[in-house]
């Protein structure tokens, strides 16, 4: 068994109109910038993938990764917590344009329904937006007096995640906080396509630091000195690239 | 008289105990790591994945895979641990945490808090505020007194969308110290030169005393 996927445009060749895709990262810190660039490039290409849905925690920043995904209109809704930056301008114009629709959802609830999702746990309860408009129609139960809103699970057609190392069984290590939620959503998307910048063959990573297991990876594409959107952003940089 | 906010972030750092473990807000609340008092070590925590960070590289050092929840580049520090957004919040949930700081809108002397939204205008945005506020042990606000144009922000109830219900027990504003305690203010300290009845009309609700109220003085930053 081999999950090695030969290069970027076959890593994505999957995501079809309308699917949802979990996209790893928490503002530009695991941030799949490749992956996301190929899917944008197959999209200008032929069209497709649109529709998406799309979770991630933020809404993109500046004009490439997430946000470029936006601004070239692969996304019809969001599912995040802080559609906020410091470059946010794309996902405002565009939710104010009401091209794109926003699911809110606090942070901690956001990891927790994506956990549950790869767990197999249908809803569970959390003291989090009690008594706020985010639990507003949502089930709400006291425990040992306290009460606590039922929150369901989500799960997703694909995941795209950068993780630091990867075998070609898909068994994953990340780097500092660029883990964030990548190892939830490749446990709750049908199919994880994981860019790593090493691709290593199995036994080179010590069982011992494996932070997510291969069975929750279904693709693993190897790049190299991957991209920082917080770079990118600094450089001003566009996907694609606007004439100078 | 009024402390400003490197002050007020310096006097919330003086009620942090040895060894606790603090999740600071993003923006004027980060300011509270700076000002640990000699011999107490308090470990942070950042609720992206990072557990006892150290402060701001120097420009051009950054390593962007460090970052903290306001996406500022942190160091590393003997200790420091790495962990996914799911035990993040674990952490912040399941009670683990000591003391959350956090900037604030409004509060209400029930302990309701305000600082997520300030109405349908604009792109909501909640980040962990709404989950921070239900897990630590002490939820504390670090705020200016009032509002930009003078209009009392700690209040008998809050007029914006809650961040949380009942949730916060103290308040670092820019004139006082105000714990909430049985759904009242109960004010501990205030700025010397200012009367009672002056931070009174400043407050949108009936301040209690219990005990004297000591005087807020807070080094020059």
């Amino acid at each position: 068994m081999d999950k090695t996927l030969p290069d970027l445009a076959t890593a994505v060749a999957g995501i079809e109109d309308g699917m949802s895709v979990m996209i790893g990262g928490f503002g530009g810190s695991g941030a799949p910038i490749e992956l996301i660039h190929a899917l944008i490039d197959r999209f200008l290409a032929t069209g497709h993938p649109k529709n998406l849905t799309v979770i991630n925690n933020n809404a993109g920043n500046g004009h490439v990764g997430l946000a470029a995904l936006i601004e070239q209109g692969l996304v019809a809704k969001l599912i995040c917590s802080f559609p906020r930056s410091s470059d946010p301008v794309v996902f405002t114009e565009a939710y104010k344009a009401g091209s794109v629709a926003l699911e809110l959802v606090p942070q901690g609830t956001l990891a927790e329904r994506i956990r549950a999702g790869g767990a197999g746990i249908p809803a569970f309860y959390t003291p989090t937006s009690y008594g706020t408009l985010l639990a507003e129609g949502k089930p709400v139960e006291e425990f040992d007096g306290r009460f606590y809103v039922q929150e369901r699970w989500l799960k997703a057609d694909y995941a795209l995640v950068k993780a630091h190392r990867g075998d070609t069984l898909g068994n994953l290590t990340y780097r500092m906080a660029a883990r964030n939620f990548g190892p939830l959503m490749c446990m709750a998307a049908a199919r994880a396509i994981v860019q790593v910048s090493e691709l290593v063959q199995p036994g080179a990573i010590d069982p011992e630091a494996v932070i997510t297991p291969g069975i929750f990876v279904q693709g693993v594409v190897e790049v190299p000195d991957p991209a920082q959107e917080e770079a990118l952003n600094r450089a001003n940089a566009h996907h694609p690239e606007v004439p100078a | 008289m009024r402390l400003t906010p490197t002050q007020m972030a310096w006097r919330a750092a003086q009620d942090i105990e040895d060894g606790a473990y603090v999740n600071l807000g993003i923006g004027q609340p980060e300011m509270v790591a700076r000002f640990q008092p000699p011999g107490r070590q308090a470990i942070f925590h950042t609720e992206n994945g990072i557990l006892g960070f150290g402060e701001a590289p120097e420009p051009g050092a950054e390593d962007w895979d460090l970052i903290n929840a306001g996406k500022k580049a942190v160091t590393l520090k003997p200790g420091t641990a790495f962990f996914h957004h799911a035990d993040s919040f674990a952490m912040v949930r399941g009670g683990h945490l000591d003391v959350a700081i956090l900037g604030a809108y409004e509060v209400a002397e029930n302990g309701d808090l305000a600082n997520w939204s300030t109405g349908p205008k604009g792109v909501p945005a909640v980040g962990g505020a709404m989950d921070l506020v239900h897990g630590a042990k002490r939820v504390a606000v670090m705020m200016d007194h009032v509002t930009k144009d003078g209009k009392p922000k700690l209040l008998s109830r809050c007029s914006l969308p809650l961040t949380g219900v009942g949730c916060v027990t103290r308040v670092y504003s820019s004139l006082a110290v105000v714990d909430i305690e049985g759904g009242h203010f109960v004010l501990r300290e205030k700025v010397p030169g200012l009367s009672f009845d002056e931070l009174q009309a400043m407050t949108g609700a009936p301040l209690h005393t219990d005990g004297p109220v000591a005087d807020l003085i807070a080094p020059e930053l």
